[in-house]
């Protein structure tokens, strides 16, 4: 460890802050380039329908019109993850949602290829829309959305695990509770809608896009345009706005790319607003059931969940999302014995995917108001019961995930203690919420399986100064900046010295991208060796001119290294060693259990976080007010606190957001509301003031000690609002988004005598595989890596 | 036909066929004349940024929902999507280009870095020039009053929190 730290810590402005306050920041939408096209793409109007023709004779013959593509052009499916290639750029065969991409047009502008897409004449054979759970479980009426499932429902993915003796732990317990709830689908509303722009010289092509993750695209397009990678380069240009949205590779990025090449001009896309609640690929509505058994003090002996994601119409990411909302339970609340059962099913709508928190908010939400249930029934103290059950540091869950630093007791302890929740006042229509989380810092496996590093960065230094490389996208979290900081750190200089080149497949190094709360740990460790690596070169050079013999002797920092300032010492290096470049990677350990679908869940170290919220809730109108959240986050350590404040409160906010107000809905198989005045989203007056509290438990993986920030800090704000707004009125309202309606509603119940609650009534029956047996491992059993491959014998 | 939701409300190529009128168009922007031949229906946004290349303007929805083509106009702030730039011929129209005393950033540019209030920063010119209008009205405002003058511009990144800091930031070293 770095005894004294000089930039990791450290409040400085962002490296891309001056630009971006200047409107001098390029977006991919900014970008104009001579003779440029714009391409507009034509989309399905039917939920569910097949393609019987495509006319563009008219389309074509339209002054302006320079290219039209349909199906035909591009045949070959994609998607992000290998197990799921379903999508094609625009579909041959069959529409599967309102929004489905069918064929695409560039022109001089923007206006005639809209008005070409409107003069393509398709002919389509309506097909049963399947729009709910319930519908998408039952035999298919005509056909099933996706072939490829080689079933006649619409179930695309399921999973079954039992994890130590679940029935004997419900056996053992005193009590039992089962609930049901639903989360509502929302999406991610990123400002910037997406863009990318194609240029295709010399047989070689260049893609500038809005997206998360370079290397993704980068092997989309490969495959769909049957291209070698050394021919395609994919940059990221300035990011406005991602949280899990950007992070697929999309169909206008593969139809600009192919434009490009077909009329050997520039070719831009930008999607309509409206379009970009089509792209979506946001939060999926997931209904859960829960049953859980307890001591009479609390303890849990076992908890049995189920849950089923509405996936809309493609895979996307969903066979991970359908086991990130049952994984992650055993990691903030100790299970002896865990029973998990998950379903993805495919409907008629937009397809959902990975938005922050990536299937775990929908969990957390079920799950912290269940054992709150449970508490109040057996006369415990809900904060107490949850407190015996917090997961220990340093342990491993009944499922393998091991768990290294855990701040849950400091950050519970600090928003108890500054919201007075123990202490809060008692008055009709006010109340507090307690709610606990965790997150990833980053996947602990692929996208696709290869044994290679998931962070690469190279550093570069010569006499003008040091350059650091890395392919991480940074999409306004800070990346970036983080990379600068522990560059700067090992090398004296200050973060603003570092030039960056991020994000550029022909220039970088492979980084995974921004999803999954990765590019801090993982990039992080990568710039962390890279810099230590270079530091060495500069401090052998310096100690050589110094006649110093021990290296440890030379001090490095404030812009300088030894007697020299950095440059010169940079002069005395390349004259020793020549060019003078280093290279950091980072994989992570093998962490997972010895059972197939190991793979989703781990990761090398879990943030945690505490929130306390303040609700008044009228009972006349139903209308919840949030007047303050507090909020303590396990950072581990900040890299740069005011970035990681930052992630925090933009966090709570789209918490906010999600509990009472956000909803992706559909009717008669259209979306209610694609615009951003009917997608109800929280203003300046609708956010309440956040006291955010960083706690460091210094893991001992993560670069410096520090851990992820961008997605937990979410996840507790959601039921801690709700559990305010049973503190308030006594009503449980157990769907998102807590409208005033249902509020309302919940009222009436109670005002009936029946149970006071808004939620669903009921789980359906789905037929489950059989559950795969997992013996747990022992709770102080840590290995990973090499002595866990050792220890399994290599299995699997 | 389908009876699905139709993505495009009007004929377009029926529109396309209609003789595109265009009228000679003068701009003031930044302090500078732009003499324009201009279709008449394009809106003032599509023209800073297509035309003048002043990307800095930035759009969410062109549909005045989002607050994020927020200009000035004789320095009040209105959402360059709904503008057509016949309407604002002789008054002047400020972007955030035109923020900056030249090389030197407006205090508020200087706040909003300093305190990370800008994350993807897709939001921010919008935001600034907003708050820049807000501090010329009123010179200390209470932070209901910030947040009521802001309401218009949605941001997805920050929380609002940050924003709100630098704008009270900015404002204590303007007065």
């Amino acid at each position: 460890m770095t005894p004294k730290l000089e930039s990791v810590g450290k409040p400085y402005p962002k490296v891309d802050g001056a630009a971006k306050v200047r409107g001098q920041a390029v977006y991919a939408d900014d970008i104009h380039l001579p003779r440029m096209l714009h391409c507009k793409i034509l989309r399905a109007q039917a939920p569910h329908a097949r393609i019987v023709s495509v006319d563009t004779s008219a389309a074509r013959r339209l002054p302006g019109v320079v290219a039209v593509i349909t199906g035909r052009d591009l045949p070959i499916k994609f998607g992000i993850l290998p197990v799921t290639q379903d999508e094609a750029a625009l579909e041959g065969e069959k529409v599967r949602y309102v929004g489905d991409p069918v064929a695409a047009v560039a022109a001089v502008d923007e206006e005639t290829a809209a008005a070409a897409c409107d003069a393509i004449a398709v002919e389509y054979e309506l097909l049963n829309p399947v729009m709910t759970i319930e519908e998408a479980l039952k035999e298919a009426a005509q056909e099933p959305i996706q072939p490829y499932t080689r079933r006649t429902d619409n179930i695309h993915r399921q999973v079954a695990y039992e994890f130590g003796e679940v029935d004997a732990g419900f056996t053992a317990a005193d009590h039992i509770r089962e609930d049901v709830y639903f989360f509502q689908g929302n999406t991610h509303l990123p400002m910037e809608q997406h863009s990318a722009v194609a240029t295709y010289v010399d047989g070689k092509l260049t893609l500038w896009s809005s997206t998360q993750v370079v290397h993704y695209v980068h092997r989309a397009l490969a495959r769909t345009l049957e291209l070698p990678m050394d021919r395609i380069r994919v940059i990221g240009a300035v990011h406005g706005g991602g949280f899990g949205g950007k992070t697929d590779p999309f169909s206008h990025e593969i139809v600009v790319a192919k434009l490009a090449m077909l009329t050997g001009r520039p070719v831009k896309c930008t999607l309509t607003r409206e379009e970009v609640f089509y792209a979506h690929r946001g939060r999926h509505p997931v209904l859960m059931w829960v049953r859980t058994g307890v001591k009479k003090n609390g303890r849990i002996t076992a908890m049995h969940f189920r849950s089923a994601l509405d996936g809309g119409a493609y895979g996307s990411y969903g066979a991970a999302t359908v086991f990130y909302t049952g994984v992650l339970q055993t990691v903030t609340y100790a299970l002896p014995a865990y029973r998990f059962e998950g379903s993805r099913l495919f409907t008629n709508k937009p397809p959902c995917g990975p938005k922050r928190g990536h299937g775990t908010p929908q969990a957390r939400f079920a799950i912290e108001m269940h054992l709150e249930k449970i508490a109040h029934e057996i006369g415990v103290d809900p904060v107490a019961m949850k407190r015996l059950n917090f997961v220990k540091p340093f342990s491993r869950a009944v499922n393998w995930l091991r768990i290294t630093s855990c701040g849950l007791e400091e950050c519970t302890e600090k928003v108890l203690a500054a919201s007075g929740f123990q202490i809060r006042e008692r008055r009709p229509g006010h109340g507090m919420g307690f709610a606990i989380s965790t997150y990833m810092s980053g996947a602990g496996t692929a996208i696709y399986w290869n044994d290679m590093p998931h962070s690469e960065v190279q550093i570069k230094v010569d006499r003008s100064g040091a350059t650091l490389f890395c392919g991480a996208m940074d999409i306004g979290q800070g990346s970036d900046s983080v990379l600068a900081h522990i560059a700067a750190e090992e090398l004296g200089l200050r973060p603003r010295d570092i030039r960056l080149v991020t994000a550029d497949t022909d220039t970088t190094p492979i980084d995974l991208g921004s999803y999954s709360s990765r590019v801090t740990f993982m990039a992080g460790n990568a710039a962390l060796e890279a810099a230590r690596k270079m530091r060495a070169l500069l401090v052998a050079a310096v100690a050589e001119k110094m006649g110093v013999a021990d290296v440890e002797e030379i001090d490095v920092g404030d812009g300088r290294i030894g007697e020299f300032s950095f440059l010169e010492a940079a002069e005395l290096a390349e004259t020793k060693f020549g060019m003078l470049t280093s290279g950091g990677s980072y994989k992570p350990p093998r962490i997972g259990g010895p059972f197939k679908g190991s793979g989703v869940g781990p990761s090398p170290a879990y943030s945690y976080t505490a929130a306390v919220v303040d609700v008044d809730a009228d009972p006349r109108t139903g209308i919840v007010t949030v007047n303050k959240v507090w909020i303590a986050h396990d950072i581990g350590r900040s890299i740069n606190p005011l970035l990681v404040i930052g992630q925090v409160e933009g966090g709570v906010y789209m918490g906010l957001g999600e509990v009472l107000m956000e909803e992706q809905a559909f009717r008669k198989g259209l979306h209610k509301w694609p615009s951003m005045l009917d997608y109800k989203s929280p203003t300046f007056l609708d956010t309440p003031p956040i006291e955010t509290f960083l706690i460091e438990t210094i893991d001992p993986e993560g670069p410096y000690g520090a851990k992820e920030a961008g997605q937990g800090p979410l996840l507790p704000v959601i039921p801690a609002v709700s559990l305010a707004v049973h503190d308030a009125l006594g009503v449980w309202v157990e769907e998102t988004p807590i409208t005033p309606e249902k509020v309302l509603r919940a009222l009436e119940t109670k005002a009936k005598g029946e149970p006071p609650r808004y939620g669903p009534k009921s789980f359906p029956k789905i037929p489950y595989p059989p559950l795969v047996m997992v013996q747990p491992p022992a709770p102080d059993d840590l290995r990973v890596g090499a002595e866990l491959e050792a220890a399994l014998g290599g299995g699997s | 036909m389908l009876t699905g939701f139709n993505l495009q409300s009007v004929s377009l190529k029926d529109e396309l066929a209609r003789p595109v009128q265009k009228e000679l168009t003068s701009l003031r922007v930044n302090g500078e004349e732009h003499d324009l031949y201009l279709p008449v229906h394009h809106s003032l946004l599509e023209v800073l940024r297509e035309e003048l290349r002043l990307t800095g303007t930035k759009h969410g929805c062109e549909l005045g929902e989002c607050g994020t083509c927020t200009v000035l106009i004789d320095g009040e702030p209105q959402l360059s999507c709904l503008v057509l730039p016949l309407q604002v011929e002789g008054r002047e129209i400020t972007t955030i280009e035109g923020l900056a005393d030249g090389a030197d950033a407006h205090p508020l540019q200087e706040a909003f870095e300093e305190l990370a209030a800008a994350q993807c920063g897709y939001c921010t010119p919008g935001i600034l020039l907003a708050a820049s209008a807000l501090l010329k009205r009123n010179a200390r405002p209470a932070r209901l009053e910030i947040q009521e003058a802001l309401a218009g511009n949605l941001c997805r990144c920050t929380g609002y929190a940050k924003i709100i800091e630098a704008v009270e930031l900015a404002a204590g070293r303007m007065s």
